[in-house]
């Protein structure tokens, strides 16, 4: 078996003990528990009182404009990283080239904080 | 004896199982470990006992006792949730919690997996628990489980960045992505890297508490306005797997920190030779530390507003992570 093959089945199979350990671990409590479901027991919890309405209550999310930020970025990291690696191979070309890079995406930064999208109100 | 044992462990299948039998046993034994520490600190920086009785002396079984409790406890699904997303929820926040030791260095070969894309596997990896915690605060058809959830996202996307970005002048400096190739770098440089890159390894700090959502990050859960945020109509052993995480989690960013910023297993002046055994008991006491410097900030700190927060990673963290980037490449290319 070629070794990058064996990597993905080391990641896959940790991931997999993951899952495993929640289910062995429930099973197992699941001999010993007791389980009496009842009306009240199963009720939304809101502090001891019965829940108003429907517990998927309308939300004003805020900082979904955060969402579409962190989008950017974070498929910014992703080209950082290679360069990261070759950064001395790359040379100067490089360092220019990725300092360019950065800046556009610090200017942006800098625009949604002008236009206010990152303040709260 | 050895000798066939060694030949026994080459084979890979072998080899794996014995790797899956360790930190399944590993992962519960620092969930305990941390935990108990956790109490005691906390007892002592509120000049209280904390734990006393279970066990004798120190109330050391105190975590054993909870866990046995916790094995009791019925497992209680809300009528109003969505069961199948809610049972989910806990298996992917600690899927991502275990498959994080692949890449942690303990010493000189001794690594799970060395993957080359090491670092850049654990940040992905690490993130899957984000979705974890969305679907637990979703799932549960609950006013305060949701408004947990939401912030929640809303924070770890948000630290996610610096966390990412602090990396990176690391990755330019030891010029691999590969956990022991950056101990390894550290050890040719003579010197951890937290001495040039101690910009990287603060926001790398504090993006991690946050990503940990413990105090002073800990909105999602804020106890005294959110009940328990997206944990709390869990019970029994599900509730239990968000803590065992957040401790592991604890103990698997700390050995990230320490790997990247203070040498890992490496300590300056000790030899190669001694590494071999040394290196675990290195790295486990950068480790502590790093963990004890996170317990003290919880009762050091008040909690931050939810937009402080935000406009503490976007405002300050991104663009100081990005200069940080910009000198280290500046330096490593021109010098």
């Amino acid at each position: 078996m070629s070794e990058y093959f064996e990597s993905y089945l080391t990641v896959g199979a940790f991931a997999a003990l993951g899952a495993v350990l929640v289910l062995v671990m429930l099973g197992v409590a699941s001999v010993l528990r007791p389980n009496k479901p009842s009306k009240a027991k199963q009720m939304t919890y809101e502090c001891g009182v019965d829940p108003v309405g429907s517990g998927w209550s309308q939300t004003y999310v805020r900082y979904y404009v955060f969402g579409l930020l962190f989008v950017i970025f974070d498929v910014e990291a992703v080209f950082i990283f290679p360069w990261a690696i070759q950064s001395e191979a790359l040379g100067v070309f490089g360092l220019v080239a990725m300092l360019l890079f950065m800046f556009t995406l610090v200017e942006g930064l800098a625009y949604a904080i002008k236009k206010g999208v990152l303040r709260w109100e | 004896m050895i000798e066939t044992l060694t030949s026994v462990f080459e084979n890979f299948w072998v080899s794996l199982a014995g790797k899956l039998l360790l930190v399944a046993l590993m992962v519960p034994l620092i969930g305990m470990v941390l935990g108990f520490a956790e109490m005691k600190l906390s007892a002592k920086m509120q000049a209280r006992v904390g734990p006393y009785f279970a066990g004798g002396r120190w109330g050391w079984a105190q975590l054993i006792a909870d866990g046995i409790k916790f094995f009791q406890k019925e497992d209680i699904i809300p009528e109003e949730a969505d069961a199948p997303v809610f049972k989910a929820a806990p298996i992917l926040v600690l899927v991502g919690t275990v498959a994080l030791f692949v890449v942690i260095p303990f010493g000189p070969g001794l690594i799970f997996n060395d993957l080359d894309v090491g670092i850049f596997y654990a940040l992905a990896i690490s993130s899957l628990s984000t979705v974890g915690v969305l679907m637990a605060g979703w799932s549960s058809a609950n006013k305060y489980s949701l408004i947990g959830g939401l912030r929640a996202a809303g924070q770890l996307i948000a630290y996610e960045l610096p966390l990412v970005l602090a990396v990176v002048g690391t990755v330019i400096m030891a010029g691999t992505m590969s956990m022991q190739g950056i101990v390894e770098a550290q050890i040719a440089a003579g010197y951890p890297y937290v001495i040039l890159q101690f910009v990287g390894f603060g926001i790398f700090m504090i993006a991690a508490l946050a990503e940990l959502t413990r105090i002073p990050f800990d909105m999602p859960i804020a106890e005294s306005e959110l009940v328990m945020g997206y944990v709390t109509e869990y019970s029994g052993f599900r509730f239990l797997f968000f803590f065992l995480a957040e401790f592991a989690n604890m103990f698997t960013m700390s050995a990230i920190a320490a790997t990247l910023f203070l040498g890992g297993y490496w300590l300056p002046g000790v030899p190669e030779d001694v590494l071999e055994f040394a290196g675990p008991f290195i790295l486990l006491g950068k480790v502590f530390l790093l963990a004890f410097a996170m317990i003290w900030f919880r009762w050091t700190f008040p909690r931050f507003r939810e937009d402080q927060l935000q406009s503490l990673a976007w405002k300050w963290l991104v663009p100081l992570a990005l200069v940080n980037i910009a000198v280290t490449a500046i330096l490593k290319v021109v010098l």
